[in-house]
C-alpha cells in the first residue's frame, strides 16, 4: 500500500494494521485514504459574529484565498465554540450568489438599474453631497444663534459597522460637513 | 423581563442555564411564552405595556417589608438626600410632576426636582431616612399605590404569582446573594421605556445588587456593534464618549452653548468624574481638527461643530424627509423601508429624496422601493436617484465590534470583498478625500471645517497582501480613537497620527492641546503600537481580563467599588469581587477596580474639594456629582425623576393609577394623517399587539432572508394568538389571518397556541397577539412588513418608537 502523505502517523499505523486483517490486503482507493476535513489545511482567521450583540467568536477558514467555512471559535470565553442558527449561517451570508458585487445606479424616474463603475459612482456621490450641502447649509438661525449645520442630508446606519467606521462617519459627516441627522439602530 | 433571551441571545442564555443548574432561580415575565419561559423556573404572563406597575409594586414591597439592603442603601444611594420643598410628585398632581407646561407638553421648569441644598450648595442629608422629603420617603409615597392588587388589575397577573417574584428576588439579594435583571427591547420600545429601566435600577439599588457579581442590570442589545455605535456615536445627540452633541438652545433653557466654555459649563461637572470633561473635549477637538484646535483654546473649532436645535433623530427626520426637507440620504447597513416603524410612511419618504446612497450586501427593501413594494410601484413617478453600492462583509475587513458587555473585540480580515464591494471604511475615507479636494480652493468660511479636518489614514504597507490596495488602515483609526500624544516639552513640533506615541489611557488626556483622542472611554484599547488589546485572546480567569478590552480601562463590572462595604471589605466572602488591600494601600480583586486605585475607603473630602476628590472613599458611583446611585433622579430625564405608570399610546384600558393616561412628554404626531392613533376604548381595534424576534432571522431580513439555511428554519411570517381568540374570530391554526391598524394591514399565517393567553385586565378580558417583524418584499423568503402596522409615538428622552404595545384588529383570510 502506498504511504499516504496526508495522514498523521497514528492514523497511518491504524490503517496499515486494519489492512493486514484477514488473508488479503483490503483495497482502499487513493481518494479514501486521502480523505480529511476540508478545513484541515485551511488558514484560520479569527473573527466575531455579525448578528446580535453577544459577540461570539468565529473561526473563518480560508483556502486559496476563499472562505470555505465559518464555525465557532472554541477559545472564546463568551461562546466556547457554539453559535446560534444565525451565527452558524454566517458562511451563507457572506458567500452567496445574490450578493451585490457591482455598483448599481438608478437615474431619476428610470425603470431599471444600470451597472456603473465604482470610480464614477464615488465621483457622482461626492458631487451630490457637495451640491446639497452648499444649497442647504445654515450658518445662523433667524434669531442669531450660530448653528453651522445642514438638515438637507441625513445618514442612517452604524450598528452593524465597525467602531472605526462609525468614528469616521461621524468625523466626516458631522465634523467636516455639518450634517446633524446622523443616526443608527441604537434608538430603533 | 422585556427580553426573550433564549431566542434573541441564545449563546448568552447558555450562561443562564448553567447558573440555573447550579441553583439560580430564573424568572421570565413576558406577554408571550417562549423558549426563555420554557427554561425558566417561573414564567409570568403579563400585559404588554404594564411593566412599571409590576416593577413599582416590587419596589413598594421591598420598602414596606424592610427588605432592602440597609447598609448599601444608606451609604451608596441618595436615599438620605432631601428633595427640594417645591417638588410635587405624581401623587399630588394626578400623574404629573411639578414644572409641567401643558402647551409645550414638556417639563419646562425642573428646578423643583433638585435636592435641597445648604448655603454652600451641598445636598442636605438625613441618614435616618425619616425626613418626609428625603428620597427614601419620597420613593415610598410615590409607589404607595403600586400594590399587588394593582398588579392584578393592571398587568393581569394574579397576585400570588407576582408575590413569588418579589419573594424570590428578596431571598436572593443582600450580602450573600445577588440577583441580576436582564432586559431588551421589550422595555426600550415603549413610550416610557427609559423609566421602565429606571424602575429596575431603583429596585437593584434598593436590593444592593449594583456593582456586584451576579447582580446589576444587563442591557441585552441587538446588533454586532450597536454598543460601539453608541460609544463612538453615529447618533445625532451624542458627540463622542457620551459627551453630548452641542446644542444651540434658546437662552431660556439654559446656557446657549454657543462657545466652548458654555458647552463645558452645561455638560461638565465640578465634582465627580465628569470634572475631567475639559480634557476629553479638547483632546477630541484635536483628533478632529489638529492644530486648528488650539485657536481660541478650542473655541474656533467648537464653533465649527454643527449644533442641534431640536430632535433630529431618525424617526423625526423621516417626517422631515416626507415633507421634502431632506434632499440626500445615506444608508449604511440599515433598512428603514421595512425595519423602521410606520414603514409605509418610510417608503413614501424615500420617494421625496433627490438622491440616496444605499450600502449593503444585497438589494434590500430600502434600495428596491422605487421598483418594488407592498403594493404595485410606478417608477416613472418616483424621482429618487439611487446609488446601490456593494458592501464588504465583516469577514472581509478588519476592525472592532463592541458587544453588549462593552467588550471591544478585534476581527482579522480573512479575504478581500468580492468585485467592487468595499468596506464602509473605504467608502467614507475616499468620499472624504474627494470632498476635501472639491473644497480645497474655497474661501467660504463655512468650508473651513472640511478643509481643517485631519484626514490621512493611508498605510500602503499594511495593504500589500490584499487585492484592494487603497483600503485605509483600520489600526490608524483605532489609534486615533484610543488617543495619541500631540506634543511634549521634548517634542514641541506636533506629531502626526502615523508617528505619534500612543496614549496609555484616559487619565493621560489633557485640556491643553497636547493630547488627541477620538473617544475617551475607549482610551487604553490600543495603548502601544505592538499591543492592540481588542485583539487579546487569552480566555483564562474568572473575568477573562486578557480577552478583548472592556471600556472603561478594561473594567468588566461597572461601579464595582460597591461590591465592598464602606470600609473596603467585601459584603461577604461568597460575593467578594473588589476590595481594599490595606497592606498595599490600593484596591484589588478579580476585576480592574472602578475607583481611584489608591483612594482609601475612609477618605473624607475636604471642604471645597473638586473633581473626583470631592467623592468620599465610600462613593462608588463616580459619574454622578454626588457619587451616589440615584434612586431619585434630580436631573437628566425629560419625563420625571421617578418612574410612573402610564398606559401606552394605544391601550385597552384607562390608566388605573392616575388621570394622566399616557406619557405627558412623549411625541405623538397626532396631526399626521398617516399616523392615526387608536382612541381609548375604540372597539374597532380591541386587541393588543406586541412584536418580537425569532432566533433564525435578524431585524427586517437583510442579513437572513437571503439565505436558504435560515429560510428553511423559519419560512414565513406568522402571528401567534390564543385558542380563545382564534375561536372567537374563526381563525384556523396554519391558516391565514389579516391584521389591521389605522396605519396599515398585513397578512400572516396563524399560529394558534397556548403561548398567548387572554388576560383579565381592569375587570375585562384582553386579548394579545404576537408578531415577528422580520419579513419584507425582497429576499428569498418574502412576507408582509409588520412595521406597516406600527405607529410613530416616540419616547421623550431617546426618541425610540413604541413597538411593543399597540392595538389592532384581526380577521381570517388573506389581504383582499
Amino acid at each position: 500500500m502506498k504511504e499516504s502523505p496526508f495522514l498523521p502517523d497514528a492514523v497511518q499505523t491504524a490503517v496499515s494494521s486494519v489492512l493486514q486483517v484477514g488473508s488479503r490486503v483490503q483495497p482502499f482507493s487513493a481518494e479514501s485514504v486521502s480523505k480529511a476535513p476540508r478545513i484541515r489545511d485551511a488558514q484560520v482567521v479569527k473573527s466575531v459574529c455579525p448578528y446580535c450583540a453577544v459577540g461570539c467568536g468565529l473561526n473563518v477558514y480560508v483556502k486559496h484565498g476563499k472562505v470555505i467555512d465559518i464555525e465557532g471559535n472554541p477559545d472564546s470565553p463568551i461562546s466556547h465554540g457554539t453559535l446560534c442558527p444565525k451565527g452558524s449561517a454566517t458562511f451563507q451570508y457572506t458567500v452567496n450568489p445574490s450578493r451585490l458585487t457591482r455598483v448599481l445606479y438608478r437615474a431619476p424616474y428610470s425603470t431599471e438599474w444600470e451597472t456603473v463603475s465604482l470610480e464614477w459612482a464615488m465621483e457622482q456621490i461626492a458631487q451630490r453631497v457637495k451640491k446639497t450641502r452648499d444649497e442647504t447649509f445654515v450658518t445662523h438661525l433667524e434669531d442669531g444663534r450660530e448653528v453651522n449645520h445642514t438638515l438637507g442630508i441625513a445618514s442612517l446606519g452604524g450598528a452593524t459597522l465597525d467602531v472605526e467606521e462609525n468614528y469616521l462617519i461621524k468625523k466626516l459627516f458631522n465634523g467636516g460637513l455639518g450634517i446633524v441627522s446622523i443616526e443608527n439602530q441604537a434608538r430603533i | 423581563m422585556g427580553s426573550n433571551m433564549a431566542e434573541a441571545h441564545p449563546v448568552a442564555f447558555a450562561n443562564v442555564v448553567k447558573a440555573k443548574e447550579r441553583g439560580a432561580k430564573v424568572i421570565h415575565v413576558d406577554p408571550h411564552y417562549s423558549r426563555t419561559s420554557a427554561l425558566a423556573n417561573l414564567y409570568i404572563s403579563t400585559r404588554a405595556g404594564s411593566d412599571i406597575v409590576f416593577l413599582g409594586a416590587l419596589i413598594r414591597y421591598v420598602l414596606e417589608n424592610n427588605a432592602y439592603f440597609h447598609d448599601y442603601v444608606v451609604s451608596y444611594t441618595n436615599a438620605a438626600t432631601l428633595v427640594n420643598e417645591n417638588f410635587r410628585d405624581t401623587e399630588d398632581l394626578d400623574g404629573l410632576f411639578s414644572g409641567y407646561d401643558p402647551e409645550s407638553e414638556s417639563y419646562t421648569d425642573t428646578s423643583s426636582w433638585d435636592y435641597e441644598r445648604d448655603g454652600d450648595g451641598h445636598p442636605v442629608l438625613d441618614l435616618t431616612l425619616q425626613h418626609p422629603r428625603c428620597v427614601f420617603q419620597v420613593l415610598k409615597r410615590h409607589f404607595a399605590r403600586y400594590t399587588p392588587e394593582m398588579v392584578e388589575q393592571v398587568c393581569g397577573v394574579p397576585r400570588e404569582e407576582w408575590l413569588k417574584v418579589a419573594q424570590t428576588l428578596v431571598e436572593n439579594s443582600g450580602r450573600e446573594r445577588t440577583s441580576a435583571i436582564c432586559y431588551a427591547v421589550g422595555w426600550t420600545q415603549q413610550s416610557k421605556g427609559v423609566q421602565i429601566i429606571r424602575a429596575a435600577a431603583i429596585l437593584q439599588l434598593l436590593l444592593g445588587n449594583m456593582g456586584r457579581p451576579g447582580g446589576g442590570i444587563m442591557a441585552l442589545r441587538g446588533h454586532a456593534s450597536i454598543q460601539g455605535s453608541t460609544d463612538v456615536p453615529t447618533l445625532y445627540d451624542l458627540l463622542s464618549g457620551y459627551m453630548p452633541q452641542p446644542a444651540a438652545l434658546l437662552a431660556s433653557k439654559g446656557p446657549s452653548q454657543q462657545t466652548l466654555q458654555e458647552y463645558i459649563e452645561a455638560n461638565g461637572s465640578k465634582t465627580g468624574w465628569w470634572a475631567n470633561f475639559p480634557a476629553y473635549i479638547r483632546s477630541f477637538l484635536h483628533a478632529w481638527y489638529g492644530e486648528a484646535a488650539n485657536l481660541e483654546n478650542g473655541n474656533t473649532c467648537y464653533r465649527w461643530i454643527p449644533k442641534i436645535i431640536g430632535d433630529h433623530s431618525h424617526l423625526v427626520t423621516s417626517y422631515a424627509m416626507l415633507d421634502g426637507k431632506v434632499k440626500g440620504y445615506i444608508l449604511l447597513g440599515q433598512n428603514p423601508a421595512a425595519g423602521s416603524t410606520n414603514a409605509k410612511m418610510q417608503r413614501k419618504a424615500l420617494e421625496q429624496l433627490d438622491w440616496m446612497v444605499v450600502r449593503d450586501l444585497y438589494e434590500v427593501e430600502s434600495a428596491a422601493f422605487w421598483h418594488h413594494g407592498v403594493e404595485p410601484v410606478d417608477p416613472t413617478t418616483i424621482k429618487t436617484e439611487v446609488f446601490l453600492m456593494p458592501a464588504a462583509a465583516s469577514t472581509e475587513k478588519e476592525g472592532c465590534f463592541t458587544n453588549t458587555q462593552r467588550l471591544i473585540q478585534w476581527r482579522d480580515k480573512a479575504v478581500d470583498p468580492p468585485g467592487d464591494a468595499r468596506s464602509d471604511l473605504w467608502f467614507i475615507y475616499h468620499l472624504g478625500k474627494r470632498l476635501k479636494e472639491l473644497y480645497a480652493e474655497s474661501t467660504d468660511p463655512k468650508d473651513r471645517p472640511i478643509q481643517a479636518l485631519l484626514w490621512d489614514y493611508e498605510n500602503p504597507e499594511a495593504q500589500a497582501q490584499w487585492r484592494i490596495k487603497d483600503e485605509p488602515d483600520d489600526l490608524l483609526v483605532l489609534k486615533e480613537i484610543n488617543g495619541y500624544v500631540v506634543k511634549t516639552p521634548d517634542h514641541p513640533q506636533p506629531y502626526n497620527l502615523h508617528d505619534a506615541p500612543h496614549i496609555p489611557g484616559f487619565t493621560a488626556l489633557k485640556a491643553d492641546g497636547t493630547t488627541a483622542c477620538g473617544s475617551w472611554i475607549y482610551s487604553g484599547v490600543y495603548p502601544a503600537p505592538e499591543h492592540n488589546r481588542a485583539a487579546d485572546r487569552n480566555p483564562e480567569g474568572y473575568t477573562f481580563l486578557g480577552w478583548g478590552f472592556s471600556w472603561p480601562a478594561n473594567r468588566r463590572i461597572l461601579y464595582n467599588r460597591a461590591s465592598a462595604d464602606p470600609s473596603g471589605k467585601p459584603w461577604s466572602e461568597r460575593k467578594k469581587y473588589v476590595w481594599w488591600d490595606a497592606q498595599e494601600q490600593k484596591w484589588t480583586g478579580f476585576d480592574v477596580p472602578d475607583f481611584p486605585l489608591n483612594k482609601p475607603p475612609d477618605y473624607t473630602p475636604p471642604p471645597g474639594a473638586l473633581g473626583i476628590d470631592a467623592h468620599a472613599g465610600s462613593d462608588p458611583f463616580l459619574m454622578k456629582p454626588d457619587g451616589k446611585g440615584w434612586l431619585f433622579a434630580p436631573k437628566g430625564l425629560k419625563d420625571g425623576p421617578l418612574p410612573t405608570h402610564y398606559e401606552a399610546a394605544e391601550a385597552p384600558v384607562k390608566n388605573a393609577l392616575y388621570a394622566q393616561q399616557s406619557n405627558p412628554t412623549a411625541l405623538y404626531f397626532r396631526q399626521r394623517a398617516d399616523n392615526r392613533l387608536v382612541p381609548l376604548g375604540d372597539e374597532h381595534y380591541p386587541i393588543v399587539v406586541t412584536t418580537y424576534r425569532l432566533t433564525e432571522h435578524h431585524v427586517s431580513g437583510p442579513m437572513t432572508r437571503w439565505m436558504p439555511w435560515l429560510n428553511a428554519l423559519q419560512p414565513s411570517l406568522f402571528a401567534e394568538l390564543s385558542p380563545e381568540l382564534a375561536t372567537e374570530r374563526g381563525i384556523k391554526h396554519g391558516g391565514w389571518l389579516t391584521i389591521s391598524t389605522p396605519r396599515g394591514e398585513i397578512e400572516a399565517r396563524a399560529l394558534v397556541t397556548r403561548r398567548m393567553r387572554p388576560l383579565r385586565v381592569g375587570g375585562k378580558a384582553v386579548h394579545q397577539i404576537g408578531l415577528p417583524f422580520h419579513w419584507g418584499f425582497q429576499g428569498k423568503s418574502r412576507g408582509s412588513i409588520t412595521n406597516d402596522l406600527a405607529h410613530m409615538v416616540l419616547e421623550p428622552n431617546v426618541s425610540i418608537e413604541e413597538a411593543k404595545a399597540f392595538m389592532c384588529d384581526i380577521r381570517p383570510g388573506r389581504l383582499s
